[in-house]
């Protein structure tokens, strides 16, 4: 008897056997990139960092200015960088998830309305968000909104990392939206039947029996996308929002752009980002578990 | 109209249905009185479940009329509500709302749909599922239930609604051998007390035993009907007869 790779009984024929083909497992995953975030050893990024510095060190031996010098800048500028810059990105990313969820919810429900028009209006909007590409959403966002607003004499200032907000807040919006049709979509038809039969009404039925039950199964590609926003905030510092991004270039100018100053300047943002989102991939994965098994 | 307990509480006149090109009943016709208990039974697939649906306005029929208590369920401006104020209906995969207690489903539509008082709603819940034999079992979740126990706590999730026809479609089809007789028991016991009852059923022990009335589907007619003593023993239809030879 041969054994065949994958299959766990002893093979009882030699001959190969050609198993159903597994869509899913071959499918496109939308929380691909938690997934492989929370599948990195917490050192990743250290040990990238540490392997990249070798890079400047070699390249850069003749110039006077030295490895050594470049992380002492850096140690200086480490708390200006951490409040100012990245806390900033985290304030960003608070707010745009907040926005996004809540317009995202409206829209997806939109999404399952049984008004023909309403259902058609919030499916172009969630695509069209969707499938534009952020950086172009958030120079739409930055020329086209004013810098203030007049009302009743008042002048409201419009900041440009409120634009930022806003800007980034619609792509994540029609994703949460998608989220919520397909949450709803995945509880069985059969509960619709049951409470109608029960004489509850469409809205009754909708938020008594069917969202809470797809709540949970919501929390973890909410969180995916989180963890994506965030990522995403160094996009601001093309709008010129003071961000770590944009605080990084600006200390480095001010360290006389010494190249070898990019290494440990840029790979700090990306230790930030990494710390950031590490825990929120762990505990997004865990969650998704836990819902899986329970459904 | 108004209906008056001298008339079925159930007419069903030419019902037509079909789901796309598929016509699944052709033209069925049958009269329920109040109190009675009747049984449909059939091959798969001859339209008995589309039947009993339609009943309480979860499929729509095309042509024909539907009448509960004087309700048209066919009219377009159905008042969809209150006709399933009156029309309880279980289902063969018990569909009770796993995110809630056994006590809190059958709480649920009193509370929200009648706008009962909640005390009172209780008292009757937990007088309900007394009645069904599952004391003790108010605070357990669905996964937590057996089959036969989910069952029945759909069966006094429905009756909670005070309803006068309860609808039953194959409730037992989905459940172990020995937890289908806890789940007709019950059901017995609501027949013997008045209750007005269609079943789609291949329980034909249990068909014979309740009913008052046997209607046999084939292919979307009502091929032949009866009460069970005559349906059972000299059945005419050749479909009849050889359905019933298949399984008796």
């Amino acid at each position: 008897m041969k054994h065949i790779p994958g299959v766990t009984r002893a093979a009882r024929t030699d001959l190969p056997v050609l198993k159903p083909f597994d869509v899913a497992a071959h499918s496109p995953d939308a929380m691909m990139m938690t997934r492989w975030v929370a599948g990195l050893p917490w050192w990743t990024p250290a040990a990238i960092l540490c392997a990249a510095l070798l890079w400047p060190m070699v390249a850069y031996a003749q110039s006077s200015y030295t490895t050594a010098a470049a992380f002492e800048a850096l140690w200086r500028w480490m708390p200006f960088l951490v409040t100012e810059g990245f806390l900033f990105n985290v304030l960003i990313s608070i707010f745009a998830m907040l926005i996004g969820t809540l317009m995202g919810a409206a829209l997806g429900l939109g999404q399952i309305s049984l008004n023909k028009w309403v259902r058609r209006f919030a499916w172009f909007v969630t695509q069209l968000f969707r499938n534009s590409p952020w950086l172009v959403i958030l120079f739409i966002v930055l020329l086209a909104l004013p810098f203030e607003v007049r009302i009743f004499g008042t002048i409201l200032t419009f900041p440009d990392w409120w634009k930022a907000v806003i800007g980034l807040s619609l792509p994540v919006m029609a994703n949460i939206s998608e989220i919520v049709r397909g949450a709803v979509a995945s509880v069985p038809t059969a509960q619709w039947e049951a409470s109608e039969s029960l004489a509850f009404s469409r809205q009754q039925t909708l938020w008594r029996i069917i969202l809470p039950q797809c709540f949970k199964r919501m929390i973890p590609p909410w969180m995916n996308w989180y963890a994506i926003l965030t990522m995403a905030t160094p996009l601001c510092s093309l709008l010129g929002v003071q961000e770590l991004i944009t605080l990084s270039r600006q200390a480095m100018e001010s360290e006389n752009n010494h190249p070898e100053l990019l290494m440990p300047f840029y790979g700090f943002a990306l230790l930030m980002f990494f710390a950031y989102c590490y825990p929120i991939a762990r505990a997004t994965i865990a969650l998704e578990r836990k819902y899986t098994v329970k459904l | 109209m108004t209906w008056t307990p001298d008339q079925p509480i159930i007419s069903v006149k030419g019902v037509h249905k079909s789901f796309g090109d598929l016509e699944v009943l052709k033209g069925v016709s049958f009269d329920v009185m109040k109190g009675e208990v009747v049984c449909i039974i059939g091959p798969s697939g001859s339209g008995k479940s589309t039947l009993i649906r339609c009943i309480n306005g979860l499929n729509d029929i095309q042509a024909g009329s539907i009448s509960v208590e004087g309700i048209e369920v066919h009219d377009p401006a159905l008042d969809k509500l209150a006709l399933r104020k009156k029309v309880g209906m279980v289902f063969q995969q018990y569909n009770l709302f796993p995110h809630k207690t056994a006590l809190e489903n059958v709480m649920m539509a009193p509370l929200l749909v009648l706008k009962r008082d909640k005390a009172e709603v209780e008292g009757t819940a937990r007088a309900l599922l007394k009645k069904v034999r599952l004391e003790g079992k108010e605070d357990a979740y669905p996964g937590e239930l057996s089959g036969g126990q989910q069952q029945r706590t759909a069966i006094a999730r429905s009756l909670a609604m005070n309803p006068d026809v309860m609808l039953f479609d194959e409730v037992t089809a989905a459940l172990d051998p020995e937890t289908v007789k806890e789940v007709l028991v019950t059901i017995k016991d609501l027949a013997a007390e008045g209750m007005t009852c269609i079943l789609v059923t291949h329980e034909m022990g249990f068909a014979r035993e309740v009913a008052d009335h046997i209607y046999f589907t084939d292919r979307g007619v009502i091929v032949e009907h009866g009460p069970p003593d005559t349906f059972f023993t000299s059945a005419t239809d050749p479909r009849t007869r050889e359905f019933l030879s298949q399984i008796l």
